[in-house]
């Protein structure tokens, strides 16, 4: 069913293949790039396997990619959302990771598989009538998509980027191109961060910060006089674990029709339980329109979609059958 | 790399009333044409089939709304009223406004309306079947969404009767300046003026879906600016849409009265028949895209610039992408029709529509053992809906 477009001003003209994913309801990847951005820092692009567009997100977005080595990690993505077919995160070494930062670093290489779930967006850009970015360290990221959305939309913003000293402080080349709306601000040549541009900003500024917890606990702090709602932060987290992935099968008990099915590797749950004769009324199947949201009985859903925020997910009682799968041997479902 | 421009072309004018009365043929002449036509009439391209037209929805970076999702070109004309937030407007502008309404129309966000819904459901189906023969359109399809439909968003109780002219218009003004825009013209300062001051928000009830936007306001993940409109979205698109689609669904069954039986043994097809419903019918038929850059399809290439008419109740009975697409067939599986759009601007309201349809469904199903036509039906023209005047019906009690 492919429809055959392709892009003229490309060099090599490519298909658009349909949005819908036929890979067993999950995203893989490929890594078509690892490069070092900065010292201890990596950054990967990513592809769809099978060439297609990938899940459309905006800037504050992350992804949890599941490595060969069975470790899920989240990482915000920092690429540009008008390619649709390729993803960009940058990856930061940490000596007290558990595992996943290595892995990147030593051992992903070009061409390897990764598995995607989201994206999902818990950091989304306000409108404003100004903006300030506070970054620490890898914390950059998620606000470089914010910083170029906003200069998009003609809306004056301040860049305050701390790390510990240049070499180890990614995309300051990119960076460069803003002159001297970028504050550059290693710590090592300037000491902690001087919060004080906080309360120098213009009413009306909303103020966006990514980086460690010391960091967001200071920006807390001076941040103490702007209105509710201005300040946003996200806490960078090395080595979230998110529940274990199963790459094994595991079973759906149908409460309302009785059927129990066995769910394969390679399927999703929606296609299983179709198959077993109870089908799902579903639409994007990426997670994305929420069509299909089921009731969770029992059990736990291992959460691929981009819809429930962490709050609903601990509440844990209805998923997405066209992406999302089980964290355990049975999962039992209002269906 | 030069291309060739070899796209077939058509005479045809979409929005003629023959075409809207009956948009089948023309949409297999379409079809058959191949990945892209042009009309001449409006010198505009369209597609057709399931696969192109999927494709064009979710690629929001080539194929934007920002100009407009109708004829009228916002990069050329003025728009009729101030451009819809969600719409007519691309990322970045698009991202906040749809951040926000997401979750506040989200199934999960919907379960508390579910009970007393499906009781006015109830209540509603009882009353006609007291009456026996009914008008479909008038007296179910219509009067049902304006039951639940503002309550739920949070109108005051006077001027709702202004909603569906409002809606008729709205999706009338998506197509060229014919006599029934022209219709709609006289009475729209009034019906404009109303929808406008409702979306303020003391008019608003404190436990509604307007309500609710404008506190996003107040947390700051939208403006104060942006919250009407926003509001303004939900009276455009929630209630004509609605209403054509569940009139939609009572055509289907009196077309195929052995899937009425289907749903009186199997009531929890009910999610299903509406959505074979909105894919048989199309209730929203059609919506422009203007391209960003020139895009090829097969030997031919959409100039930069250009409208393209994507022609959802097209695609939705592509024999390429549907078996006996023709058939209102509760036993196919109709999920990935586009008939509530696809990608970055598919339906925010959905779930909504598909919450009223179930209820109304559950209500019919449980009650009425026949739906069987009992007169002339007649055809509502719009230059965007596919819709329903009058279905005259007799409900026959289980
Ligand atoms: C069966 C009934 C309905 C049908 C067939 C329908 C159809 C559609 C379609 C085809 C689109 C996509 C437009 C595009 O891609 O340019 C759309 C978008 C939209 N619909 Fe609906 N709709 C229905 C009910 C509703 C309801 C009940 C609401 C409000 C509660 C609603 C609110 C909207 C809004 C706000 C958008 C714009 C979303 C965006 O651009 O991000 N619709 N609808």
């Amino acid at each position: 069913m492919l429809s055959g477009m392709s892009i003229t001003s490309d060099a090599s003209p490519r298909q658009v293949a349909p949005a819908a994913p036929s890979s067993g309801g999950k995203v893989g990847l490929r890594v078509t790039r690892v490069e070092t951005l900065a010292e201890g820092v990596r950054g990967l692009t990513l592809s769809a396997a099978d060439d297609g567009r990938l899940p459309d997100w905006t800037p504050g977005s992350h992804v949890d990619l599941t490595f060969d080595n069975g470790l899920t990690r989240q990482y915000s993505l920092c690429g540009d959302r008008w390619d649709p077919h390729t993803y960009r995160v940058a990856v930061l070494r940490e000596p007290a990771g558990r595992g996943g930062s290595a892995y990147v670093h030593d051992e992903l290489a070009e061409g390897d598989r990764v598995e995607l779930a989201g994206p999902r967006n818990n950091f989304a850009l306000a409108p404003a009538d100004h903006y300030l970015f506070i970054a620490g360290g890898i914390g950059i990221t998620p606000l470089l998509p914010m910083m170029e959305q906003a200069a998009m939309l003609d809306i004056p913003w301040t860049l305050l980027y701390g790390g510990r000293h240049r070499a180890s402080m990614a995309f300051l080349d990119q960076l460069a191109r803003w002159g001297d709306r970028v504050l550059v601000r290693p710590q090592d040549e300037y000491g902690l961060l001087d919060l004080s541009v906080i309360g120098d900003q213009p009413a009306g500024t909303k103020v966006y910060c990514c980086g460690p917890e010391p960091l967001l606990d200071a920006v807390r702090v001076a941040a103490a006089g702007l209105p509710a709602g201005h300040l946003r932060t996200e806490r960078f987290v090395a080595g979230a674990i998110p529940p274990p992935v199963r790459s094994t099968s595991f079973e759906v008990e149908l409460a309302r029709s009785g059927v129990t099915v066995t769910v394969e590797p390679g399927s999703s749950v929606l296609d299983a339980v179709a198959g077993a004769g109870v089908p799902i009324l579903a639409s994007c199947r990426q997670g994305i329109c929420g069509t299909c949201e089921t009731g969770v009985i029992d059990g736990t859903p291992d959460h691929r979609d981009s819809l429930l925020d962490d709050e609903d997910r601990r509440r844990g009682d209805c998923f997405y059958p066209c992406v999302s799968r089980a964290a355990c041997d049975l999962l039992v479902l209002d269906a | 790399m030069t291309l060739t421009t070899a796209v077939p072309t058509s005479a045809t004018d979409p929005f003629g009333d023959d075409v809207l009365a009956d948009p089948l043929p023309f949409h297999h002449e379409l079809r058959e044409a191949g990945q892209v036509v042009h009309l001449e009439r409006y010198d505009v391209y369209a597609m057709g089939r399931y696969a192109e037209v999927h494709a064009a929805l979710v690629d929001w970076q080539r194929f934007q709304s920002g100009a407009g999702v109708g004829l009228s070109n916002f990069r050329r004309e003025k728009p009729w009223r101030p451009p819809s937030l969600l719409l007519e407007t691309d990322p970045p502008g698009h991202d906040a406004p749809r951040h926000v309404l997401e979750p506040i129309l989200a199934p999960r966000s919907l379960r508390r309306l579910r009970e007393s819904w499906q009781q006015t459901a109830d209540d509603l189906v009882d009353s006609l079947l007291d009456r026996g023969t009914i008008d479909a359109v008038a007296d179910l399809a219509e009067a049902y969404p304006l039951r639940v439909f503002p309550d739920a968003v949070g109108l005051g109780p006077d001027g709702r009767e202004h909603l569906l002219p409002y809606g008729d218009h709205a999706f009338n003004a998506f197509g060229p300046p014919n006599h029934l825009v022209e219709k709609g013209q006289a009475g729209l300062p009034e019906v404009s003026g109303w929808v406008g001051e409702q979306c303020a928000r003391d008019r608003l009830t404190p436990d509604g879906f307007g309500a609710r936007i404008w506190e996003a306001a107040d947390r700051g993940d939208i403006t104060h600016d942006q919250a009407p409109l926003i509001v303004r979205s939900l009276l455009t698109a929630g209630v004509d849409t609605t209403v054509h689609a569940l009139a939609a669904v009572i055509d289907g069954f009196l077309s195929a009265p052995d899937q009425w039986e289907l749903l009186r043994r199997d009531p929890g097809r009910a999610r299903v028949a509406f959505d074979e419903a909105i894919r048989w019918a199309s209730p929203v038929q059609t919506f422009f895209r203007t391209a960003t850059v020139d895009v090829p399809l097969g030997d031919a290439v959409i100039p930069a610039g250009e409208k393209i008419l994507m022609f959802l109740g097209s695609a939705n009975r592509d024999p390429r992408r549907w078996t006996d697409p023709d058939r209102f067939d509760l036993s196919r599986d109709p999920s990935g029709h586009v008939g509530f759009g696809m990608g970055l601007h598919q339906c925010v309201g959905q779930h909504v529509a598909r919450l009223e349809a179930e209820c109304v469904l559950r209500a019919l199903a449980s009650r009425v053992r026949a739906i069987e036509p009992a007169g002339e039906s007649r055809r509502h023209l719009n230059n965007t809906l596919r819709a329903w005047a009058s279905l005259p019906v007799r409900l026959v009690p289980a």
